[in-house]
């Protein structure tokens, strides 16, 4: 009498997974999102750009290139020897007019895009971006089938008391 | 059927996803180089051997050579130091040095005490050089063919087997092509 039950956790634990996933994946999205930036800065000793439009770039740009020693931070947030280098290499980038796009081109060329914690939307950079979106449909879809056969499923005590992780 | 089909399937990748993932032969901060098929960087940069000279990319155009990124604070490069050394017994390629964010007497002190395999060091102090070779940890090792081109990078300790399986044949298989 059980067995439907059963069934559905089953069923249970696998949305479970991918709903998991999905909500895993979504914080890369935003992850070095300038707003996020609640972080302490590390401070150069040549301290800010007296222009302050410049300083705004410059803030930004740091907190989008990964500091590729400690991989998981910024060069705007990371204390690395590399990471006060690249540092330098944008504020004078910066003070001599270059563009963000030049600049950003300037890391990948060295680097790679895994400089760049923001990757541009291109062919080999979609399952990245799209990974996110497939997952809520696949979970959506499972979502929408288990609804749909408990819809079905004649009204049943004992089947409806037994453990289920959704209720 | 399908409803013990698809769990089943959800588990065949992940054990696929960790295989990968977790294969402890994988180097997770290895990064691939966007160098590799481009023209090396140029640099000319004060010879820390002989700060009258300067040692510069443009003296190995034609030449297949190595460039080996290092520093005295890097312990890493103390252990494949021997190795190294070994190499430039070899005399297969020339091996230049990059010296890496350091200071020039400590360098000379280092190499005087351990030996020293490099043909040409180059003093790259501020980092910059690194920066455009893409550097972000030492040791790292280039290799770049006849044609100024970066054909190969190694990141981490060199070691005897690493270069007899990586960079002999690379070298060969250079030589043979830009001959």
């Amino acid at each position: 009498m059980n067995r439907p039950a059963a069934r559905d956790s089953v069923h249970s634990a696998a949305l479970a997974l991918l709903l998991a996933g999905a909500l895993g994946a979504f914080p890369c999205l935003g992850e070095a999102a300038p707003e996020a930036a609640a972080g302490a800065q590390a401070v150069d000793a040549n301290g800010q750009l007296e222009d302050h439009a410049l300083q705004s770039r410059f803030e930004r740009i740091t907190l989008e290139l990964r500091c590729l020693v400690c991989q998981n931070e910024s060069i705007a947030d990371s204390n690395a020897d590399l990471a006060v280098d690249l540092r330098r290499q944008v504020r004078e980038m910066l003070v001599a007019g270059q563009s963000d796009d030049a600049i950003f081109a300037f890391m990948t060329d060295r680097y790679g895009e895994f400089v760049r914690f923001r990757p541009p939307l291109e062919p080999k950079t979609l399952l990245i971006w799209g990974a996110p979106f497939i997952m809520l449909l696949l979970g959506g879809a499972i979502i929408f089938r288990v609804v749909r056969h408990r819809a079905r499923m004649p009204v049943d005590d004992e089947a409806a008391s037994g453990p289920d992780i959704l209720k | 059927m399908w409803k013990f089909l698809l769990p089943f399937a959800a588990f065949v990748a992940l054990a696929v996803l960790f295989a990968f993932g977790l294969n402890p032969q994988r180097d997770i901060h290895a990064l691939p180089s966007p160098l590799i098929g481009k023209p090396a960087p140029a640099f000319t940069l004060t010879d820390a051997m002989d700060p009258t000279h300067s040692v510069s990319s443009g003296t190995y155009q034609g030449q297949v050579y190595v460039l080996n990124v290092w520093g005295t604070w890097c312990a890493a490069c103390r252990e494949e130091h021997e190795a190294l050394l070994a190499i430039s017994r070899t005399h297969v390629v020339p091996i230049v040095g990059l010296v890496w964010k350091d200071d020039r007497d400590k360098a000379v002190q280092w190499l005087t005490q351990l030996g020293n395999p490099y043909q040409a060091v180059a003093l790259d102090g501020d980092g910059r050089t690194a920066i455009d070779w893409g550097v972000y940890g030492a040791p790292e090792t280039y290799l770049v063919d006849a044609q100024g081109r970066v054909i190969y990078k190694f990141i981490s300790p060199i070691t005897q087997q690493v270069w007899e399986t990586e960079f002999l044949p690379r070298i060969a298989a250079a030589r043979r092509s830009g001959a």
